[in-house]
């Protein structure tokens, strides 16, 4: 097994996911510990989903959307994202999480090179982090 | 081995994914899924990839289909396709792109970029296996349509409407048609008539057996979806019979009402009975209520003596009628920006500092003065002229965007003056022509080449009034390196525009998106969709929708009216499979997703004597906001389920 960071993207079909896109069409080079997970809009925002990564063996979670104020397919998901992406973050930090662990980002269509940039600086970030380890729990099962 | 249950095609795009990614070692590891059988292909888009996809979902007898080559967004529908032809629910494919996202990025490293294909793969078979077969419902449409306000834009696109066979309902809010194209003299760059050019587009509206024609009327209320619009229209009283009026205007001539004559800018009064203007359509007066003598004070009632036919009716109260539309065109149009917020030019302060739009009065023949140009209040023809372009546009202080008109309504109102007054001198004060549309240029030369025309290469930064009753114009002329002033007896004022209040209601209830600067609607994409809005089956044109000019508006116009026609020839609607779903059981009735839609689409209902959320699937756009939002993990989209979106995440890394 490799003991190299792994990083979930939640990435938003109109804008972060398709600068993904864009920048493969653009042969941006990125490091392949990058994965990434469409969502229709970053308003889908649930912090569980990040939660459930981290314990899934992710190291650090992106969550990516249209810029604010008008990029949002939906109107305003991205508003509904950081709103929500703020609280988790202040939880995140409570429960003893890095900063680096989690990060959300806009990221227009056509910003392919920044999606390459952020996807380097993140692992980069994720490179110099610890493993996570967890407790052992009980899983409650919700569903 | 189990049964096959989960088709995987693995595309090479020749060298584009298997030039970097180890294709055999790919199907090698998906083989070891005990449900998954697995094909490549060099070119799984070709003829023959698609044909061999076809055959191999048949004859396999899977029932799920994992797609890994390139993107979604340009094969989805091929290769949905392909499951529909080998009779399985296409929603039963997942794609993954491992082309794009993995080996266009990872050209370096061909070990890493297969051991990552492996593992996308991997989460999307996990994810198809709760995929729901899923279908578009079929919803029917209502083959009308309303077209809210009724200038030049709400004109064009009822008449193409119209003309198609559907009905439409025009809405306008005052009491005539025409906009303030009707107002305009000439038109640039031809300088046609813009009435004479207009008249018969509002007389063919007036006419059309397909166009129900509401002046004087607002739009209360909408509610519904596309397809299938409810709409309140409040028509005010006019105190005048439609059904009865001959339109012979008899009764306008012995009102004593006196009211400003909104139609001509202020430069004007009108009665209390009156037509805004000779060619109004329809040719019905209304009574003004806040002027006239019997309903303020109770007495007088003479235009009521004076109709022949009876129309006058003081009972009338108005009323809402409901009308009921497939589709919505938004037309509403702008306004001038009040030009007294520009205090250093001095609208307001001196009467001879007129506005663009008070100067196309001055020079039309049905205006105030019959066409002669003569300075408001002092009865003198001009001698000296300033035209001051920009003014308010271009202007952080005021609007940060170019109006788009004002410099060849300038030259345009150039041509006015030294047509109707050949020796008279005209400044122009401009930063710059901006004469980029078809014929402008042109028109530019023709006016610049006029005698004792100049224009004054710099931004006006101050009319002030002199003792004599003239106006010194103050500039930096940039060419001079020096300020200069210009004494003249007459300023025109090219002021900029914003979308009017009349915009502003609309946009209000239908919840359509604006630009803050400017209050112009906003388009669902800048490029690709220029006249729909984030609000399916509602369209915008004209100058609501940013400034523009006749032939801009006129095609905007028609594109909308293209688009509602193609929305209602269709007959029906077909909702987006991706749409939310409330597991009912789940659901507390708390309301948090009501809040979070954007679309309305969310309901409270009652189930079994609780409540619970419902989601009307013709109104959602499946963008997930309530699956955020819910503390219940009561509402998902389907097939991209909770669950769904877990399991992928935990494959990944399993
Ligand atoms: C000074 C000046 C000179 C110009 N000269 C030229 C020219 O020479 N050539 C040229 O091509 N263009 C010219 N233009 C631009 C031209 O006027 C516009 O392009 C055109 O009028 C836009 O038409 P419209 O139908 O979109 O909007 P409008 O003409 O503004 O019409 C909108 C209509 O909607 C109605 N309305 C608004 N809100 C509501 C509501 N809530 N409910 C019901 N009805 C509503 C309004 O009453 C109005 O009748 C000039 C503009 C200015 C200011």
């Amino acid at each position: 097994m490799s003991v190299e960071p792994r990083v979930l993207v939640f990435a938003c079909t109109y804008c972060a996911y398709a600068a993904a896109e864009t920048a493969g069409v653009s042969k941006l080079q990125y490091p392949p510990q990058i994965y990434i997970v469409r969502l229709p809009c970053s308003g889908m925002f649930k912090s569980y989903y990040v939660l459930k990564a981290l314990r899934s063996g992710f190291d650090a979670v992106l969550w990516s959307g249209c810029h604010p104020p008008y990029d949002c397919h939906f109107i305003n998901g991205n508003y509904k994202a950081r709103v929500r992406a703020t609280l988790l973050k202040a939880y995140l930090k409570q429960l003893g999480f890095e900063d680096e662990r989690f990060r959300l980002e806009w990221i227009a269509a056509g910003e392919a090179d920044r999606f390459a940039l952020i996807a380097k600086e993140i692992v980069e970030n994720a490179t110099r982090l610890p493993k996570l380890r967890f407790i052992e729990y009980r899983e409650v099962e919700v569903k | 081995m189990s049964k096959a249950k989960i088709a995987v095609f693995l595309c090479h795009c020749g060298t584009n994914i298997a030039g970097v990614i180890d294709i055999e070692r790919v199907a090698k590891e998906i083989r070891r899924i005990p449900d998954a059988v697995v094909w490549d292909h060099r070119f799984l888009c070709s003829t023959d990839g698609v044909e061999s996809m076809v055959n191999n979902i048949k004859s396999s007898g899977v029932d799920r289909v994992v797609v890994a080559a390139c993107s979604f967004r340009t094969h989805e529908p091929l290769f949905q396709e392909a499951l529909r032809r080998a009779e399985l629910n296409p929603y039963l494919l997942e794609m993954v792109n491992i082309r794009e996202l993995c080996s266009w990025v990872h050209e370096g490293e061909k070990e890493k970029a297969t051991e990552k294909a492996i593992r996308i793969i991997k989460a999307a078979i996990t994810k198809v296996r709760n995929n729901k077969p899923l279908e578009r419902k079929k919803l029917p449409i209502i083959p009308a349509a309303l077209v809210i306000g009724g200038g030049i834009a709400g004109i064009r696109a009822a008449l193409d409407i119209a003309d198609a066979g559907f009905t439409v309902y025009l809405v306008e809010k005052e009491p005539s048609i025409g906009g303030n194209m009707a107002k305009l003299d000439k038109t640039f760059p031809t300088l046609d008539c813009s009435i004479c050019i207009l008249g018969p587009l509002m007389n063919a509206v007036a006419q059309h057996p397909n166009i129900k024609l509401f002046t004087y009327s607002e739009v209360l209320s909408i509610e519904g979806r596309v397809g299938e619009f409810l709409v309140k229209i409040l028509r005010k009283p006019r105190y005048v019979r439609e059904d009865l009026c001959k339109g012979c205007l008899i009764c306008i001539a012995k009102c004593p009402g006196k009211a400003i004559d909104e139609f001509n800018a202020g430069l004007s009064y009108r009665k209390a009975i009156y037509i805004p203007y000779p060619q109004a359509v329809p040719r019905i007066p209304v009574i003004d209520p806040n002027t006239c003598l019997y309903i303020q004070k109770g007495v007088c009632r003479i235009c009521e003596k004076l109709c022949p036919v009876g129309a006058i009716d003081f009972s009338q109260r108005g009323g809402v009628i409901e009308v009921r539309v497939g589709a919505i065109v938004v037309a509403t149009g702008f306004e001038e920006y009040n030009a007294s917020n520009i205090y250093e030019y001095g609208y307001s302060k001196y009467p001879n500092v007129v506005t663009g739009l008070q100067l196309e009065r001055l020079a039309s023949s049905y205006g105030p003065t019959e066409g002669r140009l003569i300075i408001p209040g002092l009865g003198k023809e001009p001698r000296r002229i300033a035209i001051v372009n920009c003014v308010g546009s271009r202007d952080e202080r005021h609007l940060p965007y170019c109006c788009r008109v004002g410099c060849m309504a300038s030259l345009k109102h150039t041509w006015y003056v030294k047509h109707l007054l050949p020796d008279a001198e005209v400044f122009i004060f401009a930063d710059e022509i901006r004469a980029s549309g078809k014929g402008f240029e042109e028109f530019y030369r023709r006016i610049r080449q006029l005698p004792k025309v100049y224009i004054v290469k710099g931004r006006a930064s101050e009319v002030r009034g002199n003792p004599n009753g003239t106006l010194s114009v103050r500039a930096y002329d940039p060419a001079l390196g020096r300020e200069i002033s210009i004494e003249v007896d007459f300023v025109v004022l090219e002021v900029g525009i914003v979308a009017g209040r009349g915009t502003e209601a609309v946009k209000n209830i239908l919840k359509l998106g604006v630009l803050p600067s400017s209050g112009f609607l906003l388009e669902l994409h800048p490029k690709l969709n220029p006249v729909e809005t984030a609000v399916d089956g509602v369209y915008i044109c004209g100058a609501a929708a940013g400034p523009k000019d006749i032939p801009e508006t006129v095609a905007q116009a028609s594109a909308a009216a293209s688009k509602v026609i193609t929305l209602l020839s269709r007959g029906y609607i077909e909702t987006q499979p991706y749409i939310a779903k409330v597991d009912e059981e789940l659901c507390s009735g708390c309301r948090i997703c009501l809040t979070v839609c954007e679309y309305n689409a969310i309901k409270i209902v009652e189930r079994g004597g609780r409540n619970v959320a419902y989601v009307d699937e013709a109104l959602c756009k499946g963008c997930g906001a309530c699956v955020g939002s819910c503390p219940s993990r009561a509402i998902e989209v389907l097939n991209l389920g909770l669950k769904q979106v877990e399991e992928m995440v935990a494959e990944i890394l399993r």
